[in-house]
C-alpha cells in the first residue's frame, strides 16, 4: 500500500500535461536560442514570415500524415508526390496553357487517385504501407523526371504564383505603415478563440468534466491571446497575411475537425488503438484505411501546389526528402509512431520546430551537414521524451 | 531408482483475487503416461506452468521433487535443462524456418569458429524425423506443415533436448482423427523408450485409451488420482464437475417470444487449415426474451460458431441464417450490427476495448455513425448517452473521461456491454461474460442480463462455468467437436449430464 501512495505522490509532483507542453517549451527554447545567437535577426517579422512560409507545405502534408500514422501506417511517398504534383501543375501551366483553376482541380484529382492506388494495396491486400509507399516514392520520383523531362519548369502564371507568394491586400491602403488586414484578422481570431474557449469550458462544466480553475483558465486565455497577437504582428509589420498560410489554416482546421468530430476520424483512432476491437465493433477497417490514403494523397497534392507556387519552379529534385520532415513533424507533434494517438494541431508545432531549426541554421550559414544531424537528433529526442513521459504516467 | 520420477507436493498458487491452485499434490511414476483432466479453469495449465518454470519458484508455495531431489525452476530454461519439455496447445514456431532450423532453434550445433555446423544439423534432424515416423525433408519450411506435423516437430525438439518428461497440453485439439491416431501410436513408442508423459486433454475417451493413470483437478484442487483400470468415464465426470451450486444466480422467470435468430445446417472450416471442419451442421434458434446458453469444453467450437455468425471468422461457410424470419447473409461485424446482432468477446482487452481511449470513446465505438448529424458526431448526444449507460450499468469511475485501461475488470466488461447497448441490439451474444471478474461484478452482470431480457433482447451466452450456465440460461446447447451434442432444458438438467454430452457421450 505504501508503495502505491508513494506512486501517487510522485505522479502529483509531475504536472499532468507535461508531455503535451514539452514540444512547445522546446520550440520556445529554440527560438530564444536562435534569437540570441543571431543577435536579433531570427525573430524579426521578415524572418518569422519566411519561417512560417517554409513550414506551410510540410504542415499541410503533415496534418494528413497524422491520420496515416494514427492508423498505424506510414507514407514514405509524400515527398515524391509533392514533387510530382508540383511538376504536373508547372507543365500544365507552362506547356499546355491550361486554365489555372482546371489545373488545380486536375492536380487534386491526381492526388486522390494516388491515394486510391496506395490505399488499395494497403487496405484490401494487406501489403504493409511501408512497402507500398516506398514503391510509390520511387515511382513518383521517376514521374517527376518524366513530366519535367529532366529540366526545371517555371510555371510563370500570376494567379498560380499568388498561392505561394501572394498576400491578402491591406485594407488600410498600400501605403499604410502597418498591415491593417492582419491587425483586424488577429483581433477577430483572438475574439473567436476566447468565445470558443468559454463555450467549451461551459459545456465541460455542464457535463461535470474536470476543468481548470478559473484563474488558471483566464491565465491560459491571456497567454494564448498574446501568442496569437505575436503571430499576427509578424504579418502586420511585414507584408500582410500570406495566402499560403490561409490555405494551411483551412487544411489544418478541416483535418482537426475530421479527426476529432467525425465518425471516420474516430474510427481511425479506433483502428490504430486496437484493430481487432475496431473490426468487431462494426468498423469497416478496409474502407476507412482507403479513405485515409485518399486524404493523404489530396493533402500531398495541395502541398505540392503550394510548394511549387512559392518557388515558381518545379525542379527535378523537388520535394526530395521532405517526406522525412513531414513524418518527423507528426512525431514531434506527439503522434505515436506505433499508432493510436496523435493530434493534427500537434503536428503544426512539430512542423514549426523543424522549420525553425532549418531557418535558424540557415541564418547561421550552417550547411546541410549540420541541419541533417540536428534534425535527426531532435526527432529522436522527441520520441524519447514521449516514451519516458508515457512510462511515468 | 525412485518409483516416482516427479512429485509436486502441496502446490498453492494465488493470482490477484483468485486461488488458481489450492494444495495440489500430483505424482507421476517413471515411464507412465499420466493424464491430467478437469474442466476449463480447473488449474491444469497453471500446474503445468509451474512445472515448466513459467511461474518461477518463488511465486508459489509447495515443492517440486524430481528424481527424489527438490528442484527450483526460475525459467523455462531451468526446467528444460532438467529434461522437462512442454508441447503447448498453441504451437509457437516461426513459419519461415525450416524443420532442421526449428528443431535446433536456440540450441544450434556449433562447429569450427563457433559457426553453425549445418551438415550435422541436417543429419540429426533427419534422424529425429525418422524416429517420429515423419517422411519429409528436413529443409521443408514450417509454414508448409499441417498442425499434426508441427506437433511432431515440437516432439523432435523435445527429443533433441533429451527430454525425460514430455508434457502435452491438449495435443489433439486441432488434429484430425488419423493425425490423432498417429500421435497416440507415437506416444506409446516413446513410452517404450522410457520417457514419461503428462497428457492434458478434455477428450475423456482418448484419455482412457492412452493413459496409465489419471488425475482429476477441480477448482484448483487435486481431487483424485487413479489407475486407468480403476476408473470409468462417468466417475471422471462426477469428479470433474462436483462444483457447488450457489445462490448467486438471480434467476428470473423468462417468457420466450418469437425466434429472432436462427441458423440451419451451419458448417464452417478453419480459416487457414481449409480442410478442417470446425462447425459441423449446426442448427439452432434464439428467441426474444430468453437466454440461450452454449456450453462445451475448450476447442468444441463455441466461439468459432458465434464469430462465424457475425461474419468475423471461418472459411467456406455453408448453411442458412435467418434474422426475424428473413434469410440474410452477414459478411462482416458491420453488417451484423445493422441486423441488430452484437458480440461481446471473451477477451475484452484484445477484442473489446480501445485501452488508450476514454469511456466516451469506447461506449460510442460501435455507434459513431448513428450519432452523426450533418457530417459531425453530435457530442452532446454522445456524452448524454454515455452518462445514461454509465448510470444504467453502474460503471464505477471518477469521470467518463477516464481511460479504459484504468478501469477494473468488471467495469471494463460493463463498458463493453455499454458499447453494445448503445447500438440497441436485438440479439446480444455474450462470450464468457464473467471471465476474470470478481463475484460482486458477476452478479451485477447477471442482473443486467435479466434487465435486457425484460426489454425483449435475445441473449446467447457462451460459458465454461457450468453453474453459471445452469443458473442463468433457459435453454442450453452442449457442443462437442463442432457439433451440437444435446439441447437441454436448464431447469431439468445437471452438471453431470452437461459434462457427459460435452465429453462426447451419447
Amino acid at each position: 500500500m505504501s508503495n502505491e501512495n508513494e506512486g501517487l505522490r510522485v505522479k502529483r509532483l509531475i504536472p499532468k500535461n507535461i508531455g503535451k507542453y514539452t514540444m512547445i517549451i522546446a520550440l520556445v527554447a529554440i527560438w530564444v536560442f536562435f534569437e540570441i545567437i543571431t543577435k536579433g535577426i531570427f525573430l524579426t517579422p521578415r524572418n518569422m514570415n519566411n519561417l512560417f512560409l517554409q513550414m506551410t507545405f510540410i504542415g499541410i502534408a503533415s496534418s494528413a500524415m497524422v491520420l496515416i500514422m494514427v492508423a498505424g501506417h506510414i507514407d514514405l511517398s509524400a515527398g515524391s508526390v509533392v514533387g510530382f504534383i508540383g511538376a504536373v501543375i508547372a507543365v500544365l501551366l507552362r506547356s499546355h496553357n491550361t486554365n489555372v483553376f482546371l489545373a488545380l482541380l486536375i492536380c487534386v484529382a491526381i492526388g486522390a487517385a494516388i491515394g486510391i492506388w496506395q490505399g488499395y494495396w494497403v487496405a484490401y491486400l494487406g501489403i504493409p504501407a511501408f512497402i507500398v509507399t516506398l514503391s510509390s516514392q520511387l515511382v513518383f520520383r521517376g514521374g517527376v523526371l518524366g513530366v519535367t523531362q529532366g529540366s526545371t519548369v517555371q510555371p510563370d502564371n500570376a494567379i498560380f504564383k499568388a498561392i505561394g507568394q501572394g498576400y491578402l491586400p491591406n485594407i488600410g491602403g498600400p501605403d499604410a505603415s502597418l498591415n491593417v488586414t492582419a491587425i483586424l484578422a488577429g483581433a477577430l481570431f483572438i475574439i473567436f478563440y476566447i468565445a470558443f474557449s468559454i463555450k467549451k469550458r461551459r459545456d465541460r462544466i455542464k457535463f461535470n468534466f474536470i476543468v481548470d480553475k478559473r484563474s488558471k483558465f483566464i491565465l491560459k486565455l491571456i497567454a494564448m491571446s498574446i501568442v496569437i497577437a505575436l503571430v499576427f504582428q509578424v504579418w502586420a509589420k511585414d507584408r500582410g497575411i500570406p495566402i499560403a498560410i490561409i490555405i494551411l489554416g483551412v487544411v489544418v482546421l478541416i483535418m482537426h475537425i475530421v479527426s476529432t468530430r467525425t465518425a471516420f476520424g474516430r474510427h481511425v483512432y479506433a483502428i490504430g488503438g486496437n484493430r481487432d476491437a475496431a473490426e468487431l465493433s462494426g468498423i469497416n477497417v478496409k474502407k476507412t484505411t482507403m479513405f485515409i490514403f485518399i486524404i493523404m494523397g489530396i493533402a500531398a497534392s495541395i502541398s505540392g501546389i503550394v510548394y511549387t507556387s512559392r518557388l515558381n519552379a518545379a525542379a527535378i529534385a523537388g520535394g526530395t526528402g521532405s517526406e522525412l520532415d513531414i513524418i518527423a513533424s507528426a512525431i514531434i507533434g506527439g503522434t505515436s509512431p506505433s499508432g493510436g494517438s496523435g493530434t493534427v494541431l500537434g503536428c503544426i508545432i512539430g512542423a514549426l520546430v523543424m522549420a525553425s531549426l532549418d531557418n535558424g541554421m540557415s541564418l547561421l550559414s550552417l550547411g546541410s551537414f549540420e541541419k541533417y544531424v540536428v534534425k535527426g537528433l531532435v526527432l529522436l529526442f522527441a520520441v524519447v521524451v514521449d516514451t519516458i513521459n508515457k512510462r511515468k504516467l | 531408482m525412485e518409483e516416482y520420477i516427479l512429485k509436486m507436493e502441496h502446490i498453492t498458487k494465488v493470482f490477484p483475487g483468485v486461488k488458481a491452485l489450492d494444495d495440489v499434490t500430483f505424482s507421476v511414476k517413471r515411464g507412465e503416461i499420466h493424464a491430467l483432466v478437469g474442466e476449463n479453469g480447473a488449474g491444469k495449465s497453471t500446474l503445468v506452468k509451474i512445472l515448466s518454470g513459467v511461474h518461477p519458484a518463488n511465486s508459489f508455495e509447495g515443492k517440486i521433487i524430481l528424481n527424489g531431489e527438490e528442484v527450483k525452476f526460475n525459467s523455462i530454461k531451468d526446467s528444460t535443462n532438467q529434461g522437462i519439455a512442454i508441447i503447448h496447445q498453441e504451437l509457437s514456431q516461426s513459419d519461415n524456418l525450416n524443420i532442421a532450423e526449428s528443431i535446433f532453434l536456440g540450441a544450434e550445433i556449433k562447429g569450427k569458429f563457433g559457426l553453425i555446423d549445418w551438415d550435422t544439423t541436417y543429419q540429426k534432424a533427419a534422424k529425429y524425423l525418422e524416429m517420429v515416423n515423419l517422411d519429409i525433408d528436413p529443409e521443408t519450411k514450417i509454414i508448409n506443415l499441417g498442425i499434426g506435423q508441427k506437433q511432431l516437430i515440437e516432439i523432435c525438439k523435445a527429443i533433441s533436448k533429451n527430454a525425460k518428461i514430455l508434457i502435452l497440453d491438449e495435443p489433439t485439439a486441432a488434429l484430425t482423427e488419423t493425425e490423432t491416431e498417429n500421435l497416440l501410436n507415437f506416444l506409446r513408442e516413446f513410452q517404450e523408450q522410457g520417457v514419461t508423459c503428462i497428457y492434458i486433454s478434455h477428450k475423456l475417451d482418448e484419455v482412457l485409451e492412452i493413459a496409465d493413470s489419471i488425475t482429476v483437478l477441480r477448482d484448483g484442487r487435486s481431487i483424485i488420482t487413479k489407475d486407468k483400470k480403476d476408473i470409468s468415464k462417468e466417475e471422471m465426470i462426477t469428479h470433474m464437475v462436483g462444483r457447488e451450486l450457489t445462490q448467486m444466480y438471480p434467476r428470473e422467470e423468462h417468457h420466450a417470444g418469437d425466434t429472432v435468430l436462427e441458423i440451419k445446417d451451419w458448417s464452417i472450416f478453419h480459416p487457414k487449415i481449409t480442410d478442417k471442419k470446425l462447425i459441423d451442421n449446426v442448427s439452432f434458434k434464439a428467441k426474444r426474451g430468453e437466454i440461450l446458453g452454449i456450453s462445451g469444453l475448450m476447442g468444441a467450437g463455441r466461439t468459432e460458431l458465434v464469430m462465424s455468425i457475425i461474419g468475423a471468422y471461418g472459411s467456406n461457410i455453408s448453411g442458412e441464417l435467418y434474422v426475424e424470419g428473413q434469410k440474410v447473409q452477414i459478411k462482416s461485424p458491420e453488417e451484423a450490427i445493422n441486423y441488430g446482432i452484437g458480440y461481446v468477446s471473451e477477451d475484452r482487452a484484445r477484442y473489446g476495448l480501445i485501452q488508450l481511449q476514454n469511456i466516451i470513446f469506447n461506449t460510442g465505438l460501435a455507434s459513431f455513425e448513428q450519432l452523426t448529424r450533418n457530417g459531425l458526431i453530435d457530442e452532446n448526444e454522445l456524452i448524454a448517452k454515455t452518462n445514461e449507460h454509465v448510470d444504467l450499468l453502474d460503471i464505477r469511475t471518477p469521470s467518463i473521461e477516464q481511460k479504459a485501461k484504468n478501469l477494473s475488470g468488471g467495469n471494463q466488461q460493463k463498458l463493453v456491454l455499454a458499447k453494445w447497448l448503445m447500438t440497441n441490439p436485438k440479439v446480444l451474444i455474450l462470450d464468457e461474460p464473467t471471465r476474470g471478474i470478481d463475484v460482486g461484478a458477476k452478479v451485477e452482470i447477471y442482473n443486467i442480463m435479466n434487465n435486457l431480457i425484460d426489454q425483449g433482447v435475445s441473449i446467447i451466452m457462451i460459458s465454461s462455468e457450468l453453474p453459471e450456465v445452469l443458473g442463468m440460461s433457459d435453454r442450453l446447447l452442449v457442443m462437442h467437436e463442432g457439433k451440437i451434442a444435446a439441447e437441454l432444458d436448464c431447469l431439468e438438467t445437471n452438471q453431470e449430464e452437461i459434462m457427459h454430452y460435452a465429453t462426447g457421450g451419447e
